[in-house]
Protein backbone atom coordinates (compact mmCIF):
# COMPACT_ATOMS: atom_id res chain seq x y z
CA UNK A 1 0.00 0.00 0.00
CA UNK A 2 2.87 2.37 -0.73
CA UNK A 3 3.03 4.51 -3.84
CA UNK A 4 5.47 3.68 -6.64
CA UNK A 5 8.32 6.02 -7.56
CA UNK A 6 7.59 9.15 -9.54
CA UNK A 7 9.35 12.35 -10.52
CA UNK A 8 7.83 15.25 -8.59
CA UNK A 9 7.44 18.86 -9.62
CA UNK A 10 5.75 21.61 -7.68
CA UNK A 11 5.62 24.60 -10.01
CA UNK A 12 4.83 28.02 -8.59
CA UNK A 13 3.19 29.52 -11.68
CA UNK A 14 0.52 28.30 -14.06
CA UNK A 15 2.73 28.72 -17.17
CA UNK A 16 5.38 26.56 -15.47
CA UNK A 17 2.78 23.90 -14.69
CA UNK A 18 1.45 23.88 -18.24
CA UNK A 19 4.99 23.67 -19.67
CA UNK A 20 5.66 20.65 -17.47
CA UNK A 21 2.42 18.99 -18.53
CA UNK A 22 3.23 19.71 -22.16
CA UNK A 23 6.76 18.37 -21.80
CA UNK A 24 5.74 15.13 -20.09
CA UNK A 25 2.48 14.48 -21.93
CA UNK A 26 0.77 11.24 -20.96
CA UNK A 27 3.53 10.42 -18.46
CA UNK A 28 2.29 13.18 -16.16
CA UNK A 29 -0.67 13.44 -13.78
CA UNK A 30 -1.79 16.58 -12.01
CA UNK A 31 -1.79 16.33 -8.21
CA UNK A 32 -4.31 18.68 -6.62
CA UNK A 33 -6.20 17.57 -3.48
CA UNK A 34 -4.97 14.02 -3.98
CA UNK A 35 -8.08 12.53 -2.40
CA UNK A 36 -8.76 10.36 -5.43
CA UNK A 37 -5.31 10.15 -7.03
CA UNK A 38 -3.23 9.20 -3.99
CA UNK A 39 -5.41 6.20 -3.08
CA UNK A 40 -4.85 4.99 -6.64
CA UNK A 41 -1.09 5.41 -6.25
CA UNK A 42 -1.13 3.75 -2.84
CA UNK A 43 -2.98 0.76 -4.29
CA UNK A 44 -0.73 0.92 -7.37
CA UNK A 45 -3.74 1.20 -9.65
CA UNK A 46 -1.97 4.17 -11.20
CA UNK A 47 1.75 4.58 -11.77
CA UNK A 48 2.31 8.00 -13.32
CA UNK A 49 5.98 8.61 -14.08
CA UNK A 50 5.56 12.30 -13.25
CA UNK A 51 3.40 14.15 -10.74
CA UNK A 52 2.83 17.86 -11.23
CA UNK A 53 1.70 19.21 -7.87
CA UNK A 54 -0.43 22.28 -8.56
CA UNK A 55 -1.19 23.19 -4.95
CA UNK A 56 1.27 26.08 -4.95
CA UNK A 57 -0.22 27.79 -8.01
CA UNK A 58 -1.60 31.19 -7.01
CA UNK A 59 -4.90 32.63 -8.08
CA UNK A 60 -6.77 29.39 -8.84
CA UNK A 61 -8.94 29.22 -5.72
CA UNK A 62 -11.93 31.53 -6.00
CA UNK A 63 -15.70 31.60 -6.22
CA UNK A 64 -16.92 34.54 -8.34
CA UNK A 65 -20.43 35.61 -9.19
CA UNK A 66 -20.45 36.12 -12.94
CA UNK A 67 -24.20 36.72 -13.14
CA UNK A 68 -25.58 33.76 -15.05
CA UNK A 69 -22.96 31.45 -13.56
CA UNK A 70 -20.53 31.05 -10.68
CA UNK A 71 -16.91 30.86 -11.79
CA UNK A 72 -15.11 28.47 -9.47
CA UNK A 73 -11.35 28.17 -9.67
CA UNK A 74 -9.95 24.67 -10.07
CA UNK A 75 -8.04 24.79 -6.77
CA UNK A 76 -11.08 25.80 -4.73
CA UNK A 77 -11.35 23.23 -1.94
CA UNK A 78 -14.70 21.50 -1.47
CA UNK A 79 -14.74 22.93 2.03
CA UNK A 80 -14.76 26.46 0.62
CA UNK A 81 -17.71 25.62 -1.64
CA UNK A 82 -19.51 24.04 1.31
CA UNK A 83 -19.03 27.12 3.50
CA UNK A 84 -19.76 29.67 0.80
CA UNK A 85 -22.86 31.85 1.34
CA UNK A 86 -22.59 32.87 -2.33
CA UNK A 87 -22.94 29.25 -3.48
CA UNK A 88 -25.79 28.63 -1.03
CA UNK A 89 -27.65 31.64 -2.37
CA UNK A 90 -26.91 31.41 -6.09
CA UNK A 91 -26.59 27.67 -6.71
CA UNK A 92 -28.36 25.68 -3.99
CA UNK A 93 -27.85 22.45 -5.95
CA UNK A 94 -24.09 22.74 -5.64
CA UNK A 95 -24.35 23.71 -1.99
CA UNK A 96 -26.44 20.61 -1.29
CA UNK A 97 -24.41 18.23 -3.46
CA UNK A 98 -21.02 19.18 -1.98
CA UNK A 99 -22.10 17.87 1.44
CA UNK A 100 -22.30 14.39 -0.08
CA UNK A 101 -18.69 14.45 -1.28
CA UNK A 102 -16.74 12.06 0.94
CA UNK A 103 -16.12 13.17 4.51
CA UNK A 104 -14.93 16.38 6.11
CA UNK A 105 -11.27 15.35 5.82
CA UNK A 106 -11.71 14.77 2.10
CA UNK A 107 -13.52 18.07 1.62
CA UNK A 108 -10.68 19.90 3.38
CA UNK A 109 -8.25 18.92 0.62
CA UNK A 110 -10.29 17.85 -2.41
CA UNK A 111 -10.69 20.44 -5.16
CA UNK A 112 -13.34 21.36 -7.72
CA UNK A 113 -10.91 21.00 -10.63
CA UNK A 114 -9.65 17.68 -9.35
CA UNK A 115 -13.11 16.20 -8.95
CA UNK A 116 -14.12 17.31 -12.45
CA UNK A 117 -10.89 16.10 -14.06
CA UNK A 118 -11.00 12.75 -12.26
CA UNK A 119 -14.52 12.15 -13.63
CA UNK A 120 -15.47 9.34 -11.28
CA UNK A 121 -18.85 8.01 -12.46
CA UNK A 122 -19.99 8.09 -8.85
CA UNK A 123 -18.93 11.68 -8.22
CA UNK A 124 -21.42 14.37 -7.29
CA UNK A 125 -19.79 17.44 -8.83
CA UNK A 126 -19.73 16.25 -12.45
CA UNK A 127 -23.45 15.51 -12.08
CA UNK A 128 -24.13 19.07 -10.90
CA UNK A 129 -22.24 20.51 -13.86
CA UNK A 130 -24.01 18.11 -16.26
CA UNK A 131 -27.48 18.72 -14.80
CA UNK A 132 -27.15 22.50 -14.98
CA UNK A 133 -25.36 22.62 -18.31
CA UNK A 134 -22.22 24.25 -16.94
CA UNK A 135 -18.83 24.63 -18.60
CA UNK A 136 -15.35 23.38 -17.90
CA UNK A 137 -12.48 25.74 -18.71
CA UNK A 138 -9.19 24.14 -19.71
CA UNK A 139 -5.79 25.77 -20.09
CA UNK A 140 -3.10 24.42 -22.39
CA UNK A 141 0.32 25.22 -23.73
CA UNK A 142 0.94 28.90 -24.18
CA UNK A 143 -1.86 29.68 -21.77
CA UNK A 144 -4.62 29.17 -24.36
CA UNK A 145 -7.98 28.48 -22.80
CA UNK A 146 -10.96 26.58 -24.13
CA UNK A 147 -14.42 25.94 -22.74
CA UNK A 148 -16.00 22.49 -22.96
CA UNK A 149 -19.58 21.39 -22.36
CA UNK A 150 -20.17 18.50 -19.92
CA UNK A 151 -21.20 16.03 -22.60
CA UNK A 152 -18.06 16.81 -24.58
CA UNK A 153 -15.90 16.60 -21.46
CA UNK A 154 -17.06 13.50 -19.59
CA UNK A 155 -16.28 10.56 -21.86
CA UNK A 156 -17.06 7.82 -19.36
CA UNK A 157 -15.13 5.70 -16.86
CA UNK A 158 -12.68 8.31 -15.55
CA UNK A 159 -11.92 9.56 -19.07
CA UNK A 160 -12.27 13.17 -20.14
CA UNK A 161 -11.42 15.16 -23.21
CA UNK A 162 -8.44 16.72 -21.43
CA UNK A 163 -5.53 16.58 -23.87
CA UNK A 164 -1.95 15.93 -22.71
CA UNK A 165 -0.55 19.26 -21.62
CA UNK A 166 -3.92 20.62 -20.47
CA UNK A 167 -5.42 21.12 -17.05
CA UNK A 168 -8.75 22.30 -15.68
CA UNK A 169 -8.50 25.88 -14.44
CA UNK A 170 -12.11 26.85 -13.83
CA UNK A 171 -15.57 25.32 -13.60
CA UNK A 172 -18.64 27.40 -14.47
CA UNK A 173 -21.83 26.46 -12.71
CA UNK A 174 -25.05 28.19 -13.82
CA UNK A 175 -26.84 30.17 -11.15
CA UNK A 176 -30.43 29.38 -10.25
CA UNK A 177 -32.92 31.79 -11.83
CA UNK A 178 -36.00 33.07 -9.97
CA UNK A 179 -38.87 30.58 -9.67
CA UNK A 180 -36.49 27.65 -9.81
CA UNK A 181 -35.93 24.82 -7.35
CA UNK A 182 -33.09 22.36 -7.00
CA UNK A 183 -32.42 19.18 -5.04
CA UNK A 184 -29.65 16.62 -4.69
CA UNK A 185 -30.50 13.23 -3.20
CA UNK A 186 -28.22 10.26 -2.79
CA UNK A 187 -28.19 6.80 -1.28
CA UNK A 188 -24.99 5.22 0.02
CA UNK A 189 -24.50 2.33 2.41
CA UNK A 190 -22.51 4.38 4.89
CA UNK A 191 -22.21 8.11 5.24
CA UNK A 192 -19.57 9.31 2.81
CA UNK A 193 -19.41 6.10 0.77
CA UNK A 194 -19.61 6.22 -2.99
CA UNK A 195 -23.23 6.60 -4.07
CA UNK A 196 -25.24 3.55 -4.99
CA UNK A 197 -27.28 6.13 -6.85
CA UNK A 198 -27.66 9.90 -6.72
CA UNK A 199 -29.82 12.42 -8.53
CA UNK A 200 -29.35 16.14 -9.17
CA UNK A 201 -32.58 17.87 -10.18
CA UNK A 202 -33.40 21.39 -11.31
CA UNK A 203 -36.83 22.75 -12.24
CA UNK A 204 -37.99 26.15 -13.40
CA UNK A 205 -41.53 27.44 -13.18
CA UNK A 206 -43.17 30.19 -15.18
CA UNK A 207 -45.13 33.04 -13.56
CA UNK A 208 -48.24 30.87 -13.44
CA UNK A 209 -46.45 28.09 -11.57
CA UNK A 210 -46.22 25.70 -14.52
CA UNK A 211 -43.00 23.81 -15.25
CA UNK A 212 -41.02 25.58 -17.90
CA UNK A 213 -37.83 23.53 -17.70
CA UNK A 214 -36.62 20.46 -15.86
CA UNK A 215 -33.12 19.02 -15.86
CA UNK A 216 -31.63 16.02 -14.13
CA UNK A 217 -28.42 14.04 -13.84
CA UNK A 218 -27.90 10.60 -12.29
CA UNK A 219 -24.76 9.19 -10.68
CA UNK A 220 -23.74 5.67 -9.81
CA UNK A 221 -25.72 4.17 -12.67
CA UNK A 222 -23.42 4.44 -15.61
CA UNK A 223 -19.98 5.37 -16.91
CA UNK A 224 -20.52 9.05 -16.15
CA UNK A 225 -23.30 11.46 -15.24
CA UNK A 226 -26.43 10.23 -17.01
CA UNK A 227 -28.71 13.00 -18.24
CA UNK A 228 -32.21 11.68 -18.97
CA UNK A 229 -34.57 13.94 -20.88
CA UNK A 230 -37.34 14.78 -18.44
CA UNK A 231 -38.43 18.27 -19.48
CA UNK A 232 -40.85 16.82 -22.02
CA UNK A 233 -42.92 14.84 -19.52
CA UNK A 234 -42.95 17.62 -16.92
CA UNK A 235 -43.54 20.75 -18.99
CA UNK A 236 -46.89 22.44 -18.78
CA UNK A 237 -49.07 22.12 -15.69
CA UNK A 238 -47.79 21.50 -12.21
CA UNK A 239 -46.82 17.86 -12.45
CA UNK A 240 -49.02 15.34 -10.74
CA UNK A 241 -48.37 11.73 -9.90
CA UNK A 242 -48.53 10.57 -13.51
CA UNK A 243 -45.96 13.07 -14.77
CA UNK A 244 -43.58 12.33 -11.89
CA UNK A 245 -43.95 8.61 -12.57
CA UNK A 246 -43.16 9.23 -16.23
CA UNK A 247 -40.06 11.19 -15.25
CA UNK A 248 -38.99 8.33 -12.97
CA UNK A 249 -39.50 5.95 -15.90
CA UNK A 250 -37.24 8.13 -18.04
CA UNK A 251 -34.57 8.03 -15.34
CA UNK A 252 -34.77 4.27 -15.05
CA UNK A 253 -34.64 3.84 -18.81
CA UNK A 254 -31.63 6.12 -19.18
CA UNK A 255 -29.63 4.42 -16.42
CA UNK A 256 -26.92 1.97 -17.52
CA UNK A 257 -25.98 0.32 -14.23
CA UNK A 258 -23.81 -2.75 -13.82
CA UNK A 259 -23.70 -5.43 -11.13
CA UNK A 260 -20.88 -5.01 -8.65
CA UNK A 261 -19.99 -5.98 -5.09
CA UNK A 262 -22.05 -3.12 -3.66
CA UNK A 263 -25.35 -3.60 -5.51
CA UNK A 264 -26.98 -5.32 -8.45
CA UNK A 265 -27.76 -3.42 -11.61
CA UNK A 266 -31.46 -4.01 -10.94
CA UNK A 267 -31.24 -2.38 -7.54
CA UNK A 268 -29.36 0.64 -8.86
CA UNK A 269 -31.89 1.02 -11.66
CA UNK A 270 -34.69 0.81 -9.12
CA UNK A 271 -32.98 3.50 -7.05
CA UNK A 272 -32.68 5.73 -10.10
CA UNK A 273 -36.47 5.80 -10.36
CA UNK A 274 -37.08 6.29 -6.64
CA UNK A 275 -34.49 9.03 -6.20
CA UNK A 276 -35.42 10.81 -9.43
CA UNK A 277 -38.94 11.13 -8.17
CA UNK A 278 -37.81 12.25 -4.72
CA UNK A 279 -35.40 14.84 -6.14
CA UNK A 280 -38.04 16.24 -8.48
CA UNK A 281 -40.61 16.49 -5.70
CA UNK A 282 -38.15 18.40 -3.53
CA UNK A 283 -37.06 20.65 -6.37
CA UNK A 284 -40.67 21.42 -7.30
CA UNK A 285 -41.56 22.21 -3.71
CA UNK A 286 -38.61 24.57 -3.44
CA UNK A 287 -39.45 26.23 -6.77
CA UNK A 288 -43.02 26.84 -5.80
CA UNK A 289 -42.30 28.25 -2.39
CA UNK A 290 -44.44 27.73 0.73
CA UNK A 291 -47.75 27.30 -1.10
CA UNK A 292 -46.44 24.48 -3.22
CA UNK A 293 -44.73 22.81 -0.30
CA UNK A 294 -47.96 22.89 1.70
CA UNK A 295 -49.81 21.44 -1.29
CA UNK A 296 -48.20 18.09 -0.54
CA UNK A 297 -45.73 17.62 -3.37
CA UNK A 298 -44.14 15.13 -1.02
CA UNK A 299 -40.98 17.01 -0.06
CA UNK B 1 13.97 9.31 -7.26
CA UNK B 2 15.93 12.26 -5.94
CA UNK B 3 15.24 13.44 -2.43
CA UNK B 4 13.90 16.81 -1.41
CA UNK B 5 14.71 18.76 1.71
CA UNK B 6 11.57 19.72 3.56
CA UNK B 7 10.90 21.73 6.69
CA UNK B 8 7.74 20.91 8.62
CA UNK B 9 6.57 22.23 11.98
CA UNK B 10 4.79 19.58 14.05
CA UNK B 11 3.34 20.34 17.47
CA UNK B 12 5.32 23.56 17.50
CA UNK B 13 8.66 21.92 16.75
CA UNK B 14 10.36 22.46 13.41
CA UNK B 15 12.00 19.53 11.65
CA UNK B 16 14.13 19.41 8.52
CA UNK B 17 14.64 16.19 6.60
CA UNK B 18 15.50 14.82 3.17
CA UNK B 19 12.68 12.70 1.83
CA UNK B 20 11.66 10.86 -1.32
CA UNK B 21 8.69 12.60 -2.94
CA UNK B 22 6.62 9.44 -2.64
CA UNK B 23 6.99 9.29 1.15
CA UNK B 24 3.51 9.64 2.61
CA UNK B 25 2.99 12.23 5.32
CA UNK B 26 1.72 9.45 7.62
CA UNK B 27 5.01 7.57 7.19
CA UNK B 28 7.05 10.77 7.56
CA UNK B 29 5.33 11.52 10.86
CA UNK B 30 5.68 7.98 12.17
CA UNK B 31 9.09 6.87 10.85
CA UNK B 32 11.08 10.01 10.15
CA UNK B 33 9.81 11.99 13.13
CA UNK B 34 9.15 9.05 15.43
CA UNK B 35 5.67 10.30 16.31
CA UNK B 36 3.81 7.02 16.27
CA UNK B 37 0.57 8.31 17.77
CA UNK B 38 -0.74 8.85 14.23
CA UNK B 39 -1.87 5.44 13.00
CA UNK B 40 -2.14 3.87 9.58
CA UNK B 41 -5.26 1.84 8.85
CA UNK B 42 -6.32 1.69 5.22
CA UNK B 43 -3.93 3.96 3.29
CA UNK B 44 -6.69 4.82 0.87
CA UNK B 45 -8.61 7.50 2.63
CA UNK B 46 -11.59 5.82 4.27
CA UNK B 47 -10.72 4.90 7.87
CA UNK B 48 -9.47 8.17 9.38
CA UNK B 49 -6.84 6.57 11.64
CA UNK B 50 -4.18 8.81 10.11
CA UNK B 51 -6.04 12.10 10.64
CA UNK B 52 -3.80 15.04 11.59
CA UNK B 53 -4.41 18.78 11.71
CA UNK B 54 -3.04 21.01 8.98
CA UNK B 55 -3.09 24.66 10.06
CA UNK B 56 -4.43 26.83 7.27
CA UNK B 57 -3.59 30.54 7.62
CA UNK B 58 -7.20 31.50 6.87
CA UNK B 59 -9.31 28.54 7.94
CA UNK B 60 -7.39 27.42 11.02
CA UNK B 61 -6.80 23.75 11.85
CA UNK B 62 -8.13 21.40 9.19
CA UNK B 63 -8.45 17.65 9.64
CA UNK B 64 -6.63 15.91 6.79
CA UNK B 65 -5.80 12.32 5.89
CA UNK B 66 -2.03 12.02 6.28
CA UNK B 67 -2.04 8.84 4.15
CA UNK B 68 -3.28 10.82 1.15
CA UNK B 69 -0.67 13.56 1.41
CA UNK B 70 2.97 13.38 0.43
CA UNK B 71 5.45 14.71 2.99
CA UNK B 72 6.91 17.02 0.33
CA UNK B 73 3.52 18.75 0.11
CA UNK B 74 3.83 19.66 3.79
CA UNK B 75 7.05 21.61 3.27
CA UNK B 76 6.51 24.85 5.15
CA UNK B 77 3.30 23.63 6.78
CA UNK B 78 2.30 23.59 10.44
CA UNK B 79 0.75 20.39 11.69
CA UNK B 80 -0.61 19.09 14.95
CA UNK B 81 -0.68 15.39 15.78
CA UNK B 82 -2.22 13.63 18.76
CA UNK B 83 1.04 14.04 20.67
CA UNK B 84 0.39 17.77 20.58
CA UNK B 85 -3.03 17.66 22.23
CA UNK B 86 -2.27 17.40 25.91
CA UNK B 87 -1.40 20.80 27.36
CA UNK B 88 1.37 19.35 29.53
CA UNK B 89 2.57 15.95 30.78
CA UNK B 90 0.32 16.19 33.84
CA UNK B 91 -2.94 16.94 32.05
CA UNK B 92 -4.99 15.55 29.20
CA UNK B 93 -6.85 17.56 26.58
CA UNK B 94 -10.56 17.66 27.54
CA UNK B 95 -11.35 15.37 24.58
CA UNK B 96 -8.80 12.83 25.75
CA UNK B 97 -10.16 12.99 29.29
CA UNK B 98 -13.73 12.62 28.04
CA UNK B 99 -12.82 9.57 25.91
CA UNK B 100 -11.26 8.02 28.98
CA UNK B 101 -14.18 8.89 31.28
CA UNK B 102 -16.87 7.72 28.85
CA UNK B 103 -15.05 4.57 27.67
CA UNK B 104 -14.91 5.97 24.14
CA UNK B 105 -12.06 3.65 23.24
CA UNK B 106 -11.20 -0.04 23.59
CA UNK B 107 -8.14 -0.99 21.57
CA UNK B 108 -7.38 2.68 20.94
CA UNK B 109 -6.21 2.25 17.35
CA UNK B 110 -8.77 4.64 15.88
CA UNK B 111 -8.64 7.05 18.80
CA UNK B 112 -5.93 9.50 17.69
CA UNK B 113 -7.72 9.95 14.38
CA UNK B 114 -11.03 10.62 16.15
CA UNK B 115 -9.42 13.12 18.52
CA UNK B 116 -7.82 15.10 15.72
CA UNK B 117 -11.07 15.14 13.72
CA UNK B 118 -12.95 16.31 16.80
CA UNK B 119 -10.73 19.29 17.64
CA UNK B 120 -11.84 21.43 14.68
CA UNK B 121 -15.30 19.86 14.81
CA UNK B 122 -15.89 21.18 18.32
CA UNK B 123 -14.47 24.56 17.39
CA UNK B 124 -17.06 24.75 14.63
CA UNK B 125 -19.87 23.07 16.58
CA UNK B 126 -19.33 23.92 20.26
CA UNK B 127 -22.78 22.63 21.16
CA UNK B 128 -23.44 19.79 18.76
CA UNK B 129 -26.49 17.58 18.54
CA UNK B 130 -25.97 13.83 18.38
CA UNK B 131 -26.80 13.93 14.66
CA UNK B 132 -24.15 16.58 14.10
CA UNK B 133 -21.62 14.54 16.08
CA UNK B 134 -22.32 11.43 14.03
CA UNK B 135 -22.02 13.40 10.79
CA UNK B 136 -18.81 14.99 12.05
CA UNK B 137 -17.15 11.64 12.80
CA UNK B 138 -18.41 9.96 9.63
CA UNK B 139 -14.88 9.97 8.22
CA UNK B 140 -13.50 7.88 11.08
CA UNK B 141 -14.10 4.15 11.52
CA UNK B 142 -14.04 2.33 14.86
CA UNK B 143 -14.15 -1.47 14.90
CA UNK B 144 -14.48 -1.88 18.65
CA UNK B 145 -16.92 0.46 20.28
CA UNK B 146 -20.02 0.73 18.14
CA UNK B 147 -19.65 4.53 18.47
CA UNK B 148 -22.16 5.13 21.30
CA UNK B 149 -19.48 5.94 23.87
CA UNK B 150 -17.56 8.01 21.36
CA UNK B 151 -20.66 10.16 20.93
CA UNK B 152 -21.03 10.36 24.73
CA UNK B 153 -17.41 11.39 25.03
CA UNK B 154 -17.89 14.15 22.48
CA UNK B 155 -20.97 15.42 24.32
CA UNK B 156 -19.03 15.46 27.55
CA UNK B 157 -16.05 17.23 26.01
CA UNK B 158 -18.32 19.80 24.37
CA UNK B 159 -19.87 20.53 27.73
CA UNK B 160 -16.50 21.01 29.31
CA UNK B 161 -15.04 23.06 26.50
CA UNK B 162 -17.73 25.70 26.84
CA UNK B 163 -20.60 24.31 24.80
CA UNK B 164 -24.10 23.68 26.16
CA UNK B 165 -25.78 20.32 26.55
CA UNK B 166 -26.37 19.87 22.84
CA UNK B 167 -30.13 19.37 23.04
Amino acid sequence: MKPPRFTYFDPHTLPEALDLLQAHGTDAKVLAGGQSLVPMLNMRLARPAVLVDVNRLPGLAYIRDAGTYLAIGALTRHRQVEKSPLVAARCPLLSEAIRWVGHVQIRNRGTMGGSIAHADPGAELPAVVAALGGRIVLAGAGGDRREVTPDNFFLGWFMTSLQPGEMVVEVRVPTAPPHSGQAFVELARRSGDFALCGVAAHVELDDAGRVQDARMALIGVGPGPIVPEVAGVLAGERPGAAALAAAADRARAAAEPEDDVHATADYRRHLAGVLARRALEQALARAGGPAAAAGGAGA
Amino acid sequence: MSKRTITVTVNGQTHTADVEPRLLLSDFIRHTLGLTGTHVGCEHGVCGACTVLWHDPEDGPLAVRACLTFAVQADGAELTTVEGLAPDPEHLHPLQQAFMDEHGLQCGFCTPGFLMTLVPFLQEHPDPTDAEIRAGIAGNICRCTGYQNIVKAVRKAAGQMGGGDGA
